[in-house]
């Protein structure tokens, strides 16, 4: 099950994490650095050890705002951006698993905000 | 001359100025934006996911409509921008992809990555030129120090993504400089705002766009312009900064003697 989901999350992101170097040009460059419990080195790094259940249990799979800036800067072409985003698709796609709910929307939304936002959220937070 | 327009969601609704002064700048430098009929929403992000493809066909139709009226989509949005460039690419680098959607469009539709998408300043830049912009300005914003915020959805992924240099962009400062204002550079012009975290952490996005106000305004920024919808908002309600905020299209119209 373990090498399934490892498996899994290579295929769907496209990472080959094996290119690391560990310089953490990802997480010094991450703007929810702050905010992550799990930083993207370390889902680089615990996702090529097979150690994805943490990952898939933490908030920080809903914090990266695939901003995409490791992507662009990581000197190895890792794409941590990519990896963090099939984690959090292999929670979501789950039953019952979804981050956001329709319900949820009016009471988190204000006049202001353009429904750009609305989509964007509901196609990263749930399926 | 007319481009085929992709205007997108959020121009219709919360950033109606965005488009509104798009349009009235084109008429004025010389084309007229021709909105693609029956657009669909492109899905606001673009999925990295090997394995999706239903979220990734909403602008299937509209980059086809594109390639059969000028071969051209034009946005302005910077999340159409990025979406439709994202999607058109995939049609051309990856077989399978396109395989499996020409197989459900079959037989009403074939499209296999043909259209050219371009932003609406990559258009100004290649086709009219700025020289040319610069000629048409009757009110110029001079002396006016304006922050260019290009975000992430104009840059990244810059490896499909042709717009500008993703960490040394000058497109924005060179269509500010047409404009008769002065371009300030400030570190946090390519970072993140925050986007869609509002909904989930909006401290988060506080947090971020705060950031961003706080180096545009610290480098001598007047006034910060954006693309993105989702900038101006986090901006505008979330950055805690008091700066102005305006569309690019806005000031261009201005410069260009379009408001009031």
């Amino acid at each position: 099950m373990k090498q399934n989901i490892k498996d899994q999350i290579l295929h769907i992101s496209g990472s080959d994490v094996i290119k690391c170097m560990r310089c953490g040009k990802c997480s010094a460059t991450c703007p929810s650095y702050d905010e992550m419990e799990y930083h993207p080195h370390q889902f680089v790094y615990m996702v090529e050890c097979g150690d994805i259940s943490k990952l898939m249990e933490s908030e920080s799979i809903y914090k990266c705002l695939s901003c995409f800036a490791c992507v662009e800067r990581c000197p190895r072409g890792v794409e941590p951006a990519k990896l963090i985003e099939a984690v959090r698709l292999e929670v979501i796609r789950r039953q019952g698993k979804d981050h956001l709910k329709p319900d949820d929307i009016p009471s988190l939304i204000d006049e202001d905000l353009p429904g750009q936002a609305v989509i964007t959220a509901m196609r990263k937070y749930r399926k | 001359m007319k481009i085929s327009y992709y205007p997108g969601c959020t121009l219709k609704n919360r950033a109606k100025d965005l488009d509104r002064y798009a349009r009235e700048s084109a008429k004025k430098l010389g084309f007229e934006l021709e909105e693609i009929e029956n657009w669909q929403c492109c899905g606001g992000s673009y999925t990295s996911a090997n394995d999706e493809i239903v979220t990734k066909l909403a602008s299937v139709r509209a980059l086809a409509a594109g390639r059969d009226h000028g071969g051209v989509v034009l946005t302005v949005c910077s999340a159409c921008y990025n979406v439709l460039s994202q999607t058109n690419h995939e049609f051309q680098v990856n077989h399978d992809f396109d395989m499996r959607v020409n197989n459900y469009l079959y037989p009403d539709l074939e499209y296999h990555g043909e259209a050219e998408v371009i932003h609406f300043l990559e258009f100004l830049r290649d086709k009219i030129g700025f020289d040319e912009v610069k000629k048409k300005v009757v009110n110029p914003l001079t002396g006016k120090k304006i922050a260019a915020y290009y975000g992430c959805l104009l840059l990244r992924p810059s490896s499909v993504l042709r717009l500008d240099d993703p960490e040394n962009p000058t497109i924005m400062e060179d269509f500010i400089r047409a404009i008769g204002a002065e371009p300030v550079i400030y570190p946090m012009r390519n970072e993140c705002c925050g986007g869609y975290i509002t909904l989930e952490d909006r401290k988060s996005a506080m947090k971020q766009s705060a950031k961003v106000a706080e180096s545009a305004t610290e480098m001598g920024g007047e006034m910060i312009i954006t693309a993105c919808p989702l900038c101006m908002y986090n901006l505008r309600k979330n950055s805690g900064v008091r700066v102005e905020v305006k569309y690019f299209t806005e000031v261009l119209a201005q410069a260009l003697g379009l408001t009031d």
